[in-house]
C-alpha cells in the first residue's frame, strides 16, 4: 500500500536556512547541505527546498545550492522560489531537481501551469497555495511571499489548477506558520476534500501529534515542516517513528547510511 | 562506462548522480559512438510514452539500441518508462509502438479502490516473487513510485516479471529480469539506500 510521506522544508533566505514565523523569516539557522545530510539519514520520504529572498540577487547563488545538494540528496527533491517560466523549471531538473514549487507566477500566468505540466509531466509541477484569513474570518490567497493578497478563494483556486494540470498542492497557512499550534485542519480538509490531486500540508506544526492530525483529521496525503526538524537531534527520525507508533502506513523509520563524501566541500557552493 | 541515455526525458542528472556515488563513470549521452563504446546501457525516462517513443526515433537510437542489446547482449536497465518502452505496444493517449522486446502492453493504472490517486506517487512496498539478481539482499524493499500507465505482460512470458507491487488491489509489474536486460518501474536514485542496494547490484552483475 501507498505510504504516507514526511517532507521536510528547507526554507533558505539568501542562501541560508532561516526560521519562518508567519513568513517573518528571522533567525539564520545553518547551512543546507548539513540539512540535507542529516534528513537523508533520519528517515524523510522527500525532500522541499524553498528560496523566499526578497530579491533576485541570490537567484544564481541558489541555483548553484540546487546543483550541490542533488549529488547529496537521494530522495525526491522539490525546488521553489522565485520560478517565473519554463526554461527555468528546465534549469532546476538539469541541476537534479525531480519537481518544481511554483507559487506568485501560477497566479499571474496560469498558462504556466499548463504548459509546463504538458512538457515535464504532472508529477512534476508542484502548485504552492499561501492562505490567510481575512478580518470576516474566510480564507484569501496571498502571493508574493505573502505580501499580496489576491481575493482568490483557495478551494476555488485548488480546483482551478488541478484543471490546467498540477500534480500536487503545497498548502500552507500564512497564520499557523510558526505558531507550533498544529495545521489549519479545517483549511487542509476542505481543500483535500475537493480536489483529487495529493495535498501536502504545511504550516505550524510544534510537536509530533499535529503530523498525525494533518494525515488523519485534515486528509492530507502528506505533511511537512520546517522549524521544529532544525532544533534537535534525530528529529525526522523521531517524528516517523511517532507517525509509525500512532498506526499510520509510513515507511519504517531507520537510520541510513549514505556513502556521501563526509566533508562537503562548501567552497564549491557558497 | 555507462550510457545513460539522453532523449529529453526526465531525471538524467539523478541517476547520473546515484551512479557517480557508487564509484562508476557515467556519460549522459546521445551519441551512437558513445553507446557503442559503453559497457551498459541506461535509459531512464519520466513523461509521455509517445514522445519519448518519439525522440528516440528522432535521434535514431532505436536501431543502435536494439543492436547492442538484444544482438550484442550488452547490459541494460531501464527505469519508470526504460521498463515501458520494453512492451510491445502502450495505449497511453491512444496507441503507440514499443521496442517490442517482450510481449506485453502498456496500460493506465486502474485501482481497484476507487478512492485511490492516478498517479501512484509515493514509496510503496515491493514484494519479490523471483529469486532474481536485482533484488539481491533486499528483503521487503520500499521504492519510490511515480507512474499512471503500467506494463501488463502476456500470460506466455509472466516468468520475465521478479517483483511486483500492490496499488488499489491491482498487482503492478516493479521488476523484470530477462537475460541482459533489466527494468524497474519506481525510481531507484530516488528510493535512497535502497535504491541505491539495488544499482549496485545491477552493477555487480556487469562487474562479474
Amino acid at each position: 500500500m501507498l505510504k504516507h510521506r514526511l517532507i521536510p522544508n528547507i526554507i533558505l533566505n539568501n542562501g541560508n536556512i532561516v526560521q519562518s514565523i508567519n513568513f517573518k523569516h528571522t533567525n539564520v539557522i545553518g547551512n543546507a547541505i548539513t540539512a540535507v545530510d542529516f534528513f537523508n539519514s533520519w528517515a524523510v520520504d522527500e525532500i522541499i527546498v524553498l528560496d523566499v529572498s526578497r530579491t533576485h540577487k541570490y537567484k544564481e547563488n541558489f541555483h548553484k545550492i540546487i546543483s550541490g545538494l542533488s549529488k547529496r540528496c537521494f530522495i525526491p527533491l522539490t525546488v521553489g522560489g522565485w520560478i517565473s517560466d519554463s526554461s527555468e523549471i528546465l534549469r532546476f531538473l538539469h541541476e537534479g531537481a525531480d519537481k518544481v514549487s511554483i507559487n506568485t507566477q501560477a497566479v499571474k500566468n496560469p498558462d504556466l501551469i499548463k504548459e509546463s505540466s504538458k512538457i515535464f509531466g504532472s508529477q512534476c509541477i508542484v502548485v504552492s497555495i499561501d492562505v490567510k484569513k481575512n478580518d470576516s474570518g474566510s480564507y484569501e490567497v496571498y502571493v508574493n511571499r505573502g505580501k499580496d493578497n489576491t481575493g482568490l478563494n483557495p478551494i476555488d483556486w485548488a480546483q482551478e489548477i488541478e484543471k490546467l494540470g498540477a500534480g500536487e498542492i503545497f498548502l500552507t497557512s500564512i497564520d499557523h506558520d510558526g505558531c507550533k499550534q498544529g495545521y489549519d485542519l479545517k483549511l487542509i480538509r476542505d481543500v483535500s476534500n475537493a480536489v483529487s490531486i495529493p495535498i501536502i500540508a504545511f504550516g505550524g506544526v510544534g510537536k509530533w501529534e499535529h503530523f498525525v492530525d494533518g494525515i488523519v483529521k485534515g486528509k492530507a496525503d502528506a505533511v511537512s515542516a520546517a522549524n521544529i526538524f532544525h532544533f534537535s537531534e534525530h528529529s525526522t527520525y523521531n517524528a516517523k517513528k511517532f507517525m509509525a507508533e500512532s498506526g499510520l502506513n509510513v515507511r519504517i523509520p531507520s537510520f541510513y547510511q549514505l556513502p556521501t563524501p563526509r566533508k562537503p566541500k562548501y567552497n564549491e557552493i557558497y | 562506462m555507462l550510457a545513460i541515455i539522453d532523449y529529453g526525458m526526465g531525471n538524467t542528472k539523478s541517476v547520473a548522480n546515484a551512479f557517480e556515488l557508487l564509484g562508476e563513470e557515467v556519460e549522459i549521452t546521445d551519441d551512437p559512438e558513445r553507446i557503442i563504446a559503453s559497457k551498459a546501457i541506461i535509459l531512464p525516462g519520466v513523461g509521455a510514452f509517445s514522445k519519448g517513443m518519439k525522440n528516440l526515433q528522432e535521434k535514431g537510437l532505436v536501431k543502435i539500441l536494439e543492436n547492442e542489446i538484444i544482438h550484442k547482449k550488452k547490459p541494460y536497465l531501464g527505469i519508470c518508462l526504460g521498463l515501458q518502452f520494453l512492451a510491445e505496444k502502450s495505449f497511453e493517449d491512444g496507441e503507440h509502438d514499443g521496442f517490442g522486446w517482450l510481449k506485453g502492453t502498456v496500460k493506465k493504472i486502474a485501482p481497484q479502490n476507487s478512492q485511490l490517486k492516478v498517479p501512484q506517487m509515493g514509496w510503496n512496498d515491493t514484494k519479490v516473487v523471483k529469486n532474481c539478481r536485482l533484488m539481491n539482499e533486499l528483503e521487503e524493499p520500499v521504492f519510490y513510485y511515480l507512474h499512471s500507465y503500467c506494463l501488463e505482460m502476456d500470460h506466455s512470458q509472466t516468468d520475465v516479471i521478479t517483483s511486483i507491487c500492490d496499488y488499489g488491489g491491482v498487482d503492478i509489474v516493479s521488476t523484470i529480469e530477462h537475460d541482459n536486460i533489466f527494468a524497474v518501474q519506481f525510481h531507484p536514485e530516488k528510493s535512497q539506500t535502497t535504491g541505491l542496494k539495488l544499482l549496485n547490484n545491477f552493477l555487480d552483475t556487469i562487474r562479474n
